[in-house]
């Protein structure tokens, strides 16, 4: 499949699609959350997180290689909801990179 | 009330085929850990595990037979031969409906369910064989036992997720020792090393990728095991009185539970297991020599794990052993406590303490002495089996030489 402008995702949907996934599973409304907001503050426990990977895999069609014993082995943090969005990102343009032409 | 003592036990995991094997295994501080190679990896994160080396079934079992088999009774079922053998009891002549099974499993027959629903949903198979039902039940391997050795007293299985093997050996001493029955063959099982299990360890995000090491400050999760102990447990008495071999006695078995979370440890709920135990077997913190910890090599259980024993060990728990074998046979899951059983009756009855395998470097939060790396030649009088399982289902066993 060739790759054109067209089907990269852009930035501002991976951060809508971002704040969908969190808010939806920190249970708090969309319009609350800004990029600074920390997922400490969201009472987001450890396996909050790992369904938030997973929809975020699901929704991205991605692997994210987080290890919930050494979270920082995945290039991404998980500190904050800028830090989801960059990560996103950045795990984005990484597969993209890969796929062939 | 019974003093309660082992007299046979089999073994079969990533470290052998047999009791021999494993205690040269955790003598050698040999670490069984490697590439996956009963399934295939392609499309898992976790490629590796501690599988069971060169099991071929067909050594021990008659095809027509095999065919009722998953691999979790088949490992019961060779683990439960050694045992009885050992002990050298025979069941068909009235001692039968004196005696127990009772086993631990986790899963039951993964592999069986595994296959049939790839057949059923992906393959779109019209049927499935008609053994399906009889070799996937959680109960299977217990009802096995029982059969190969006719054994018609009490049956059954426990399932605890990861302290399946410990409740099952806990419940079958508290029947011996207050004579419920007379005798006990008692272990836990497993075979969950499948495709469809691993993809679940995958998204739980607990794997480790290279290896385990437990309490170490690199450590980066948990290593999927396979196997299984069976122990024949009976009273003292009887077994003085048939003057068979004593392996060692089991003093003492606590529970608990967190009430806490799913898959996060809780320091109290084991310390409470822990204390428990103590008082079952009426031993104080100075009379523990050894842990063979529950130690699984995730974050969250090896420094709450360390937690739990300073609480219940106060000053005595920077002068015993802990060790996890897991590091070694990895984590068979609800025959973890059942292989970790062997390990420590063979450590108390041989004069050494296995060692904590792919050691590096501490940790601030696991302070204890963890025998990395090397085992260790010391005579240890009493020794304690902790199992703590997700969802906060703890159990341990205390043992003495």
């Amino acid at each position: 499949m060739s790759l054109d402008q067209t089907e990269k995702i852009d930035s501002a949907s991976i951060e809508s699609d971002v704040l969908d996934i969190i808010s939806k599973q920190a249970k708090v409304e969309r319009t609350t959350l800004t990029r600074r907001t920390s997922l400490a503050e969201l009472n987001v426990q450890s396996l909050d997180l790992v369904e938030i990977i997973f929809a975020l895999e699901d929704k991205f069609d991605l692997e994210v290689p987080y290890n919930a014993n050494d979270p920082r082995s995945a290039g991404v943090k998980f500190d904050n909801v800028g830090d989801v969005i960059d990560g996103i990102a950045k795990l984005l343009a990484e597969r993209d990179a890969r796929k062939p032409a | 009330m019974n003093r309660v003592v082992i007299t046979g036990l089999g073994a079969v995991s990533a470290l052998g085929l047999d009791v021999r094997a494993h205690s040269e295994a955790l003598r050698a501080g040999r670490c069984a850990i490697g590439p996956l190679t009963t399934i295939a990896t392609e499309g898992l994160v976790t490629k590796i595990g501690a599988e069971v080396p060169g099991f071929d079934p067909s050594i021990y079992f008659e095809s027509g037979k095999l065919a009722l088999l998953d691999r979790c009774a088949q490992f019961a079922l060779v683990a439960a031969g050694d045992a009885v053998k050992g002990s050298g009891l025979a069941f068909r002549e009235g001692l039968g409906s004196r005696t127990a099974v009772v086993i631990g499993a986790g899963v039951g027959g993964q592999s069986t369910l595994d296959e049939s629903y790839y057949r059923v949903y992906a393959q779109g198979a019209k049927r499935l064989h008609p053994f399906t039902i009889p070799k996937l039940m959680i109960s299977a391997a217990a009802s096995h036992i029982t059969m190969e050795h006719g054994i018609t007293g009490p049956s059954f299985t426990v399932a605890s997720a990861c302290a399946s093997a410990n409740h099952a050996i806990g419940i079958a001493f508290h029947m011996v020792r207050s004579g419920v029955v007379d005798v006990a063959v008692t272990g836990g099982t497993e075979a969950a090393i499948t495709f469809g299990t691993m993809k679940g360890w995958d998204a739980l995000r607990v794997m480790a990728p290279d290896t385990c090491r437990p309490f170490s400050q690199d450590r980066k999760g948990m290593v999927l095991g396979e196997g299984a102990a069976i122990a024949v447990i009976e009273s003292l008495e009887r077994a003085r009185s048939r003057g068979t071999e004593i392996l060692g006695e089991i003093v003492g078995f606590g529970m608990s539970s967190d009430a806490g979370d799913i898959v996060l440890p809780s320091a109290e709920g084991a310390a409470a297991a822990m204390r428990a135990c103590l008082a079952d077997a009426k031993l104080v913190p100075e009379d523990v020599g050894y842990i063979n910890a529950h130690g699984t090599g995730t974050a969250a259980n090896d420094a709450t794990e360390t937690k739990a024993i300073h609480m219940v060990m106060g000053d005595h728990a920077k002068r015993l052993a802990v060790s996890s074998t897991k590091s070694m046979h990895g984590h068979a899951l609800g025959a973890a406590g059942a292989l970790e059983l062997a390990a420590t009756i063979i450590a108390l009855r041989e004069g050494f303490i296995p060692p904590t395998a792919n050691f590096t470097a501490p940790d601030p939060q696991c302070d204890l002495d963890y025998v990395p790396n090397e085992a260790r030649t010391q005579q240890i009088d009493v020794a304690m089996s902790n199992s703590f399982a997700f969802g906060g289902q703890n159990a341990v066993l205390a043992l003495r030489r």
